[in-house]
C-alpha cells in the first residue's frame, strides 16, 4: 500500500518536489473543504450552540433530565467542588453567582452552590429541526419550488431552442448563415452588467416583472449552448440525414429522430451546465423578482441573511439545502463537467 | 468530442425510448411543422429552426444594447425610455465631474470613484492572486501520478456554487463567532471582527474570490499544460536539464499563449465583480470599503430612492467600452494562440 502510494515516476523515490506537490494538493483540500464542512456542521448546531464562544468542532446539545417534583426538566452540570470531588447535578435555578442545584438521585433536597464550580454537561446532538423549522416559518418551500420550476422550465427550453438553432445553422446552407453566427456568438460579449437597466425595461414593457417567465425567457437563448451543439452536430455524417429526406421524413422529424438523439453527449453537457446555471443564477433575478412568493432559492437566501442577521442557525440550514443538489450532481457527474469545462471553456 | 457515424438505426430506436410523454409532445410540434415545410418549402425551413432563439436574442440582448447607449444620454426617474428627457452628455459629464480622479472625495459622484478605485485593486490582485494559484495547482496537479482526478475534482467543486452560498459560508466562517476567530483566541488570544474592517474586508473579499473561481481557470491551464508533447521533457532530462530550468524554459514559454487567454478573462470577470462580494460583506461594507462598479449602476438603477437609470445606464456604458477592449484583446490573443 506504502508502495503504491509513493509511487512515483522517477522509480519510487519521492524527491522535494513531489513532496512539495503532495503538500500543495492535500493542504488545497483542506482550504477547499473546510468552510464548507464547518457550515455543514454549524447548521446541526442548536441556536445557543450556534452562538457560543469559542465554537465546538462537533455539534452538542447541553443534556437535560427529566426530575421528581420539577415542572421542567433540568439542564445537567457538573461540579467540581473545592476539595476536588466532583459530582453530576442537576440545574433547578441560577441567581448571579450562586446557583440552587439538587441532587437527581435524591431529587427532594436543593442545595446552594457557587456559579464557578459548575460545568455544563453537552453531548453529541444534531439539531434537525434546524432544516424543518424554516420549511413551516418562512417562505422556503416556496423558494425551492420556484427554483426547481425555473431551473427545469428553462433548461428544457434552452435545450429545445439552441439545439434546433444549432441543427440550422450546422445543417444547411442558407443566405446570412454566417451572419448569423456571428451575432449570436457576439452576445457572449456583452455582459449582463452592462446591459440591465434596458433589460429591465423589456421585462416591464413585456409585463414579465416579478415573474418568473421573465427569469426564463431572458436566460433561454444562450450563446454557449448553440455554439457548443453546432460543434458537434458538425461531425455529424449528412449521409444520415440524405438518407432520412429520400425516405420523405420531414426536416423537423430529421431534427428530433436523427439528429438530436446522436447529440446526446453535448446535450447532456448543456444540460448540466444550464441546470446550474439557473440553479445558481442571483443578479437577473435580483432585478426581476421583487415580491417574496416570487423568490427563488438565491434571492430568498440572501434576504433572510438581512432580514434574521442573528439566525444564523437557520440560513446555514438552508445554505446546506441550496448547495445540496450542485454538490451531488458533482460527484456523480465531475468527470463529464470537468472535461467538460476544459475542452470548451464553458462556465 | 465528435459523433460516431454509424449507428444511425439504433440511435434513431434510442431517440423513440427517450420518453413517451416527450415524444408526445413532439409529435404535436412535428405535423404543423411538417405542414409549414409544405408551405414554404424546405429551402426557408432553417429560418423557422432559428426564429425563436433570434427573437429571444433580440428581446433580451440586442435591444437592451441598443438602448443602453440610449438611457444614458437621458434624465429623470421614468423606467419607460419613451417618458424620459433628453439630456445629451449630461450623465456622463456628471460621472466624470471630478477634482482629482484619484481621490474619490473630489468627485460629484464620489461613490462612483470609489467603486472604480476598488474595482481596480480588487481587479488587479484578484487576477494576479488567482493567476498564481491556478498556476502552481495545474502543475501540481500535472505532476501528480495518483490522485489527480479526485485533486481535479476538489479544486473546481467551489466554481459550482452560488455566489448567495460562497458568501454565506464564508461570512460564517470569518464571523465573530467563526471557526477562524476560534482558532485565534485559542492559539493568539485575540478576536478580529474581520469583515468589520476595512482592510482585512478587502483581503477577504479578494481571498474568497480567489477561492470561488480559481479551479475554473486551473482547468484551462491544465488543459495547456496536458497539451505539450511528453517527448520534450524526455530530451531535456536526457540533457541533463535541472526541474527549475525545465520549468523557466519549456514550460512556461509553450504556456504563455494559454496563460495570456486567462489573464485577459480574468480582467473581464473581475472588472464585473458584484455577487459574491456583495453577500459576503453585506452590501459593500464597511462603509464603501467593498463596493465595486456593478454594485452602483445596480443601487443607482434599482434603489427605491434613486432610480437614476440615465446615470447607470452611463456608468455601465463606460464599464462597457473597457470590456470591449479587453474582450477584443482576447479574441486577438486567443487567435494569436492558435497560430
Amino acid at each position: 500500500m506504502i508502495a503504491f502510494l509513493t509511487r512515483t515516476r522517477q522509480k519510487g523515490r519521492m524527491d522535494l518536489t513531489d513532496w512539495l506537490a503532495w503538500g500543495w494538493a492535500i493542504l488545497g483540500t483542506l482550504v477547499v473543504a473546510i468552510p464548507v464542512a464547518w457550515a455543514v456542521i454549524s447548521s446541526l448546531k442548536t441556536e445557543a450552540e450556534i452562538n457560543s464562544f469559542p465554537p465546538a468542532l462537533v455539534p452538542r446539545a447541553a443534556q437535560t433530565i427529566t426530575v421528581e417534583g420539577q415542572a421542567k426538566p433540568l439542564s445537567v452540570w457538573v461540579r467540581k467542588a473545592a476539595d476536588g470531588t466532583e459530582q453530576t447535578v442537576a440545574l433547578v435555578r441560577r441567581i448571579g453567582l450562586s446557583a440552587t442545584v439538587l441532587n437527581p438521585a435524591k431529587p427532594q433536597e436543593t442545595f446552594p452552590v457557587p456559579v464557578s464550580e459548575l460545568s455544563q454537561l453537552k453531548a453529541f446532538h444534531l439539531q434537525w429541526s434546524n432544516y424543518t423549522e424554516p420549511l413551516k416559518q418562512f417562505n422556503f418551500l416556496r423558494y425551492l419550488w420556484n427554483t426547481v420550476f425555473v431551473t427545469v422550465v428553462a433548461t428544457a427550453l434552452t435545450l429545445f431552442l439552441n439545439s434546433l438553432t444549432a441543427f440550422a445553422l450546422s445543417k444547411y446552407r442558407f443566405a446570412g448563415r454566417n451572419a448569423v453566427f456571428a451575432l449570436i456568438l457576439s452576445t457572449m460579449m456583452i455582459p449582463l452588467s452592462v446591459i440591465m437597466v434596458p433589460a429591465f425595461m423589456v421585462i416591464v414593457g413585456l409585463n414579465l416583472a416579478d415573474n418568473l417567465w421573465g427569469v426564463i425567457l431572458s436566460t433561454v437563448s444562450t450563446p454557449t449552448g448553440v455554439f457548443l451543439l453546432r460543434q458537434y452536430m458538425l461531425t455529424i455524417p449528412d449521409d444520415l440525414i440524405e438518407a432520412a429526406r429520400v425516405d420523405a421524413a420531414s426536416e423537423f422529424r430529421i431534427y428530433w429522430r436523427i439528429v438530436l438523439p446522436l447529440c446526446a453527449p453535448a446535450l447532456a453537457v448543456l444540460a448540466i451546465f444550464s441546470v446550474i446555471w439557473r440553479w445558481n443564477d442571483f443578479l437577473w433575478p435580483l432585478i426581476v423578482l421583487s415580491s417574496p412568493d416570487n423568490y427563488t432559492l438565491q434571492i430568498g437566501l440572501n434576504a433572510l441573511q438581512g432580514q434574521f442577521n442573528v439566525q444564523w442557525h437557520y440560513i446555514l440550514a438552508m445554505t446546506v439545502v441550496t448547495l445540496l443538489p450542485v454538490t451531488v450532481v458533482f460527484l456523480f457527474l465531475q468527470k463529464y463537467i470537468t472535461e467538460g469545462v476544459a475542452s470548451s471553456g464553458v462556465k | 468530442m465528435s459523433a460516431p457515424a454509424s449507428v444511425a438505426p439504433r440511435a434513431v430506436a434510442r431517440g423513440e425510448r427517450v420518453g413517451n410523454g416527450l415524444d408526445a409532445v413532439m409529435r404535436v410540434v412535428e405535423a404543423p411543422m411538417a405542414a409549414l415545410q409544405r408551405l414554404i418549402g424546405v429551402a426557408r425551413i432553417p429560418y423557422v429552426f432559428i426564429l425563436p432563439n433570434m427573437v429571444l436574442f433580440t428581446i433580451f440582448v440586442f435591444v437592451p444594447v441598443g438602448l443602453a447607449v440610449a438611457y444614458a444620454f437621458t434624465g429623470g426617474t421614468n423606467l419607460l425610455i419613451w417618458d424620459r428627457p433628453y439630456v445629451g452628455l449630461e450623465n456622463f459629464k456628471a460621472l466624470l465631474d471630478c477634482g482629482n480622479y484619484l481621490e474619490p472625495s473630489t468627485c460629484r459622484y464620489n461613490l462612483f470613484w470609489t467603486a472604480v478605485h476598488n474595482t481596480w485593486w480588487y481587479t488587479l490582485l484578484n487576477t494576479l492572486g488567482t493567476l498564481f494559484f491556478a498556476l502552481v495547482t495545474a502543475l501540481v496537479l500535472n505532476r501528480l501520478t495518483w490522485g489527480r482526478g479526485f485533486f481535479r475534482a476538489v479544486f473546481f467543486y467551489p466554481v459550482l456554487l452560488s455566489p448567495v452560498v460562497v458568501g454565506l459560508v464564508w461570512q460564517w466562517f470569518l464571523a465573530r463567532e467563526g471557526l477562524l476567530n476560534g482558532f485565534l483566541t485559542e492559539w493568539f488570544d485575540t478576536r478580529i471582527i474581520f469583515l468589520l474592517e476595512v482592510g482585512w474586508s478587502r483581503v477577504w473579499v479578494v481571498y474568497v474570490s480567489i477561492w470561488f473561481h480559481m479551479g475554473f481557470y486551473m482547468l484551462i491551464i491544465l488543459a495547456g499544460l496536458q497539451a505539450i508533447p511528453r517527448d520534450i521533457y524526455e530530451a531535456a532530462q536526457i540533457d541533463g536539464t535541472s526541474q527549475w530550468r525545465q520549468f523557466w524554459c519549456l514550460t512556461l514559454p509553450l504556456l504563455t499563449p494559454n496563460l495570456l487567454v486567462v489573464t485577459v478573462l480574468l480582467l473581464i470577470r473581475s472588472v464585473q465583480v458584484f455577487d459574491e462580494a456583495w453577500v459576503l460583506t453585506n452590501g459593500g461594507g464597511p462603509g464603501t470599503a467593498n463596493t465595486f462598479i456593478v454594485q452602483f449602476i445596480y443601487q443607482t438603477a434599482f434603489s427605491p430612492d434613486l432610480r437614476l437609470y440615465g446615470l447607470a445606464s452611463a456608468a455601465s456604458v463606460l464599464m462597457g467600452v473597457a470590456l470591449l477592449v479587453l474582450t477584443l484583446s482576447q479574441l486577438w490573443l486567443a487567435k494569436k494562440a492558435e497560430v
